[in-house]
């Protein structure tokens, strides 16, 4: 019985044991002279174990009594996470290494992260979902704050940590309050228990978790730590803050509110939609007045949540699906993006204001393309894969009679082009400025042209994400 | 032949690829090539849709040479053409050519303008043969990309502010016409074009926020499309962004934004509002005629006090996009012939009058009337050509100006006298503002000490505009050449009007009995 309940959770044991062994290896051996070859390792690791699981993951297996679920969704997830966690890394390397910052806990620390995301898009209890909640905040918390002797990086980090633990405290009560009146951690048994008329307590339960988890996925109205913390941290650390645990809090986001609420549609929609909506127009209209691309992209990360819960507003098999399919795509661009921020730099320095990118399409031509064809990607105009993102969750959100929720977004997304736009002005239209430098990471250029190259032949058929997806929703919501 | 739409389609998106990827170097050698290439391949394109022009069949009223294939989520990759979209791809490839010779002395970042333009025309050919609502709606927003570049790069001063104003209008019009479209799909179950033509959509009164909606939702998805198209039009009152992008733009984008991309609004209309939502533009129909008779008087009057040449000419293509609305909702077959062949004319003479601008803007550097006077003295083949075009832009018998403003009148005579009399002053008042220009412009004497040394038109420059006279008499003295491909569609479409019309008429008188 335990055997079978181990075989269900190698991959997650096999990432634990290798961040133990590592950090062993690299405490006795040169410390951060290892990290370089840490970071490699851990990044192929990721792609090893995406691989893994995408390949042979089969079926729906359930582990330790229903505490642990390995489905088609979880897989889904489980991949998108280590693919992006492995792309930042890849990326991060020559950054950090060229600002000392390259210390060997930066991946062990991401991979215990990572370890964290899996058990959370796999968690079928309320006990397992926090654990891998706060596995994957303590190594965020600490990876934020990674420049040590830098104010804003451990502001960064403090205040990441005080939020975090604040929301983690209401999640907390929210799945007391759940335990209390279900009797039950088991998602299988909470649904249970919602059969009929759910108590008032279960609801105040729901709310509670609902907050909670719209504070990781930094969904507005608890969005506030999300520019700080992008600003703060350095660059390679933002880029992963805005990928791999936006997937995981939003998968996890799905999976409590279809395993465990599933027969309560009608109860949390209406929530989610409210998130929706407000993040979408918060994100939309705070990121106009800033001028560092940091803060910016943290108000279009808001954004883009907004829209990802639209779809698992829907409340159906198919909100889900244009919710993985989003999350999918909106962590494509993001790589691309920051790999194109990663290389902003002024005689070695990094740069973050948007107004140093002045004519930047006149140095580097073909970088200044890319980036424009994320930018667009980004604001969702066709025929770039970011609008195919859109246009799945507002499908969704009609389908299931939310169709104000659909105008409000495409509103919200036409304010939300006017700051992906000065960007392309500053590009293009702008004057002169003092030039970046020329120089770029190969490994850099690589993210940049494929995320952008994505972007424009995924139009073809999205590289056959729909039907994968569309399985992996189907075993979430049945 | 099997697929002459999509090549014809992609084959500027090729010419456009091979210049981004082969062409290096930004010297004047390869500024030239840039510019061969590019010509090259829309010429190319015009011969390719010559042979879509040589096998369409004018008595075939469904699409034809239609490809398809499956794309995701049950969409499908559809081109096909029909009596109502051919002329304008035939317009759009006709113009290309031209507009790249136009553009033949610019000189900053020459490739990329290029680029621009070839992917442009293969997104505008894109819009006018898509069979799909999302692929159509692919084509129709990505256009704004190229457009916007253009005006945002090589435009005028205020460059900036226009090309902000154009991209944000237009994205803010057809994000609503996605969500009708996405409304459409799930209520239709398709966003095949020829099925949701047949589909008959909700006409059930319900409220929205306290507000009855008549023509329940085929009245809202038309107001959603509307929005967009009405942008793209651009009809009053919201055409404030078209004066702004035409004078910011560079020469060729202004000749590509009033000859095509405001087409696309009125084929918007004949191809998705009339046939799809009849119950919808029934309702809103009287809205769309006087808010047309208004944009014809009183953008008329606007153009009256400009003292910029291209606002002005701006100011007179709203004018004439208002008739263009008119004879569409006056939904008969005189008012949509001469809709189209309204659009059609207007693409070659409005292209010529921003080219007119663009030849002694290229000499002088300013719009300004008030800088010029006196240019017949220097130039008298500009002055002749000015003239002409002057002229079928007032309506003159015997150009194309006049067949369609004349034939939309009459449409508009037979549903709404009032409308019609209120518009056809709009005719008179066209003359005033254009012959006035020109007198400002051209006529007089040149005593400005700057114009002293203006020479006349070049051999290339003649050269573009020969073919556009050409087709402004021919389509001027022969109408027949394009009412004759038109006219079986326009019939067919006006049929099932007026009888998916008569069906919902029976239908709710069944129903208050």
């Amino acid at each position: 019985m335990i055997g079978a309940d181990i075989q269900i959770l190698m991959p997650e044991i096999v990432l634990a044991v290798y961040a133990m062994g590592a950090l062993l290896a690299a405490v006795y051996t040169t410390k951060d002279g290892m990290a370089p070859l840490l970071t490699w390792a851990t990044s192929g690791l990721f792609v090893l174990m995406a691989v893994w699981i995408g390949i042979n993951g089969q079926g729906t297996n359930i582990a330790f009594g229903g505490m642990f679920v390995d489905d088609g969704f979880a897989r889904f997830a489980k991949v998108v996470i280590l693919l992006s966690a492995a792309a930042v890394l890849l990326m991060s390397e020559s950054y950090m290494q060229r600002r000392g910052l390259l210390r060997f806990e930066y991946p062990i620390l991401v991979a215990l992260a990572v370890v964290g995301m899996m058990v959370m898009v796999s968690a079928g209890d309320l006990m397992a979902l926090y654990m891998g909640l706060e596995l994957q905040s303590l190594a965020l918390y600490v990876v934020a704050s990674l420049r040590r002797d830098s104010v804003k990086s451990t502001e960064a980090g403090l205040k990441y940590f005080v939020l975090g633990a604040l929301s983690s405290g209401l999640l907390l009560y929210g799945a007391s309050l759940t335990y209390g009146f279900a009797g039950t951690t088991l998602f299988a048994g909470i649904i249970e228990a919602t059969a009929d008329e759910p108590s008032l307590g279960l609801l105040f339960g729901l709310v509670f978790l609902i907050a909670g988890f719209a504070f990781k996925v930094s969904a507005a109205p608890f969005h506030m730590w999300t520019p700080d913390v992008y600003e703060g941290s350095p660059t390679p650390v933002t880029a992963f803050f805005a990928t791999a645990p936006k997937v995981a809090a939003m998968a996890l986001f799905a999976r409590v509110v279809h395993d465990a609420f599933g027969g309560i549609v009608g109860d949390w929609q209406q929530i989610v939609a409210f998130l929706a909506v407000v993040s979408m127009f918060l994100g939309a209209i705070a990121a106009i007045g800033q001028k560092d691309i940091k803060r910016l992209m943290a108000y279009s990360s808001i954004a883009h949540m907004g829209f990802a819960l639209m779809g698992l507003a829907a409340g159906t098999a198919f909100g889900v699906q244009a919710m993985l399919i989003y999350m999918a795509i909106y962590v494509t661009m993001n790589i691309g993006t920051f790999a194109f921020i990663l290389s902003m730099e002024r005689d070695g320095r990094p740069v973050t204001n948007i107004e140093s990118l002045k004519m930047y399409s006149k140095r580097q031509p073909l970088r200044a393309l890319a980036m424009l064809v994320l930018l667009f990607s980004l604001a969702g105009v066709p025929p770039m894969v970011g609008f195919f993102g859109k246009f799945y969750v507002l499908r969704a959100a009609y389908d299931g009679g939310l169709a104000w929720l659909a105008v409000a977004g495409v509103i919200a997304s036409v304010i939300g082009a006017f700051y992906y736009l000065r960007i392309v002005y500053f590009m293009y239209f702008g004057e002169e400025g003092e030039a970046l430098d020329g120089k770029i990471n190969p490994v850099l250029w690589g993210f940049l042209m494929g995320s952008a190259a994505v972007m424009l032949i995924g139009v073809v058929n999205l590289f056959g994400i729909e039907p994968i997806a569309a399985a992996a929703a189907a075993t979430l919501v049945n | 032949m099997g697929n002459i739409l999509s090549l014809t389609t992609f084959l500027p998106l090729l010419g456009a690829v091979i210049l981004a990827l082969f062409l290096r170097g930004d010297d004047a050698d390869a500024q030239r090539n840039a510019k061969w290439v590019a010509l090259v391949t829309t010429v190319v394109t015009f011969i390719c849709s010559l042979f879509i022009l040589t096998n369409f069949d004018p008595n075939n009223t469904g699409f034809q040479m239609v490809e398809s294939r499956d794309w995701l989520l049950g969409l499908q990759y559809k081109m096909g053409v029909d009596g109502i979209s051919i002329l304008f791809v035939m317009l759009t490839t006709f113009l290309m050519p031209l507009v790249i010779a136009a553009c033949w002395t610019v000189e900053t970042r020459v490739k990329e303008y290029m680029i621009a333009f070839l992917v442009l025309e293969t997104l505008m050919l894109g819009v006018f043969l898509a069979l799909d609502l999302v692929l159509f709606y692919l084509f129709f927003e990505a256009g704004l990309i190229p457009m916007f570049l253009i005006i945002g790069i090589w435009g005028g001063k205020n460059r900036i502010y226009a090309s902000f104003k154009f991209f944000l209008y237009t994205f803010l019009g057809s994000v609503l016409m996605l969500v009708a479209m996405v409304a459409m799909f799930a209520d239709a179950g398709t966003t095949d074009i020829p099925t949701l033509m047949t589909h008959t959509f909700g006409t059930e009164n319900f409220n929205v926020l306290g507000v009855q909606i008549v023509g329940g939702m085929q009245t809202l998805l038309w107001l959603a499309f509307f929005a967009s198209f009405a942008v793209k039009m651009p009809m009053w009152p919201v055409h404030t962004w078209l004066p702004d992008a035409h004078v910011q733009a560079p020469t060729a984008g202004s000749v590509v934004l009033a000859a095509i991309l405001l087409k696309m609004g009125g084929y918007g209309f004949l191809r998705f509002s009339l046939p799809m939502f009849p119950v919808g533009s029934e309702v809103m129909g009287p809205l769309v005629l006087w808010l047309s008779a208004i944009a014809i008087v009183y953008t008329s009057l606007v153009a009256l006090v400009q003292d910029d040449m291209k606002k002005l000419i701006a100011y007179s293509s709203v004018a004439h996009m208002g008739y263009v609305t008119m004879g569409i909702f006056a939904v008969n077959q005189q008012g949509i012939d001469g809709a189209i062949f309204q659009m059609i004319s207007h693409g070659f003479i409005s292209g010529a009058l921003f080219l007119c601008v663009g030849v002694i803007y290229d000499r002088m550097h300013t719009r300004e009337i008030d800088a010029y006077g006196g240019l017949v003295n220097r130039m008298p083949a500009y002055a002749l050509i000015f003239m002409f075009f002057t002229m079928a832009n007032v309506g003159l018998p015997g150009t194309s100006g006049f067949v369609g403003e004349f034939l939309t009148l009459m449409g508009i005579f037979q549903v709404n006298t009032w409308i019609a009399v209120f518009a056809t002053s709009g005719v008179i008042l066209s003359a005033a503002y254009a012959l006035w220009l020109y007198r400002r412009v051209v006529m007089g004497d040149l005593i400005k000490e700057s114009l002293k040394t203006i020479s006349d038109m070049t051999t290339r420059e003649r050269a573009i505009f020969a073919p556009l006279v050409v087709m402004t008499l021919l389509l001027g003295v022969y109408p027949a050449l394009v009412l004759d491909i038109i006219g079986p569609s326009v019939a067919a479409l006006v049929d099932n009007y007026d009888t998916a019309l008569a069906t919902f008429e029976a239908a709710t008188q069944f129903a208050s009995n």
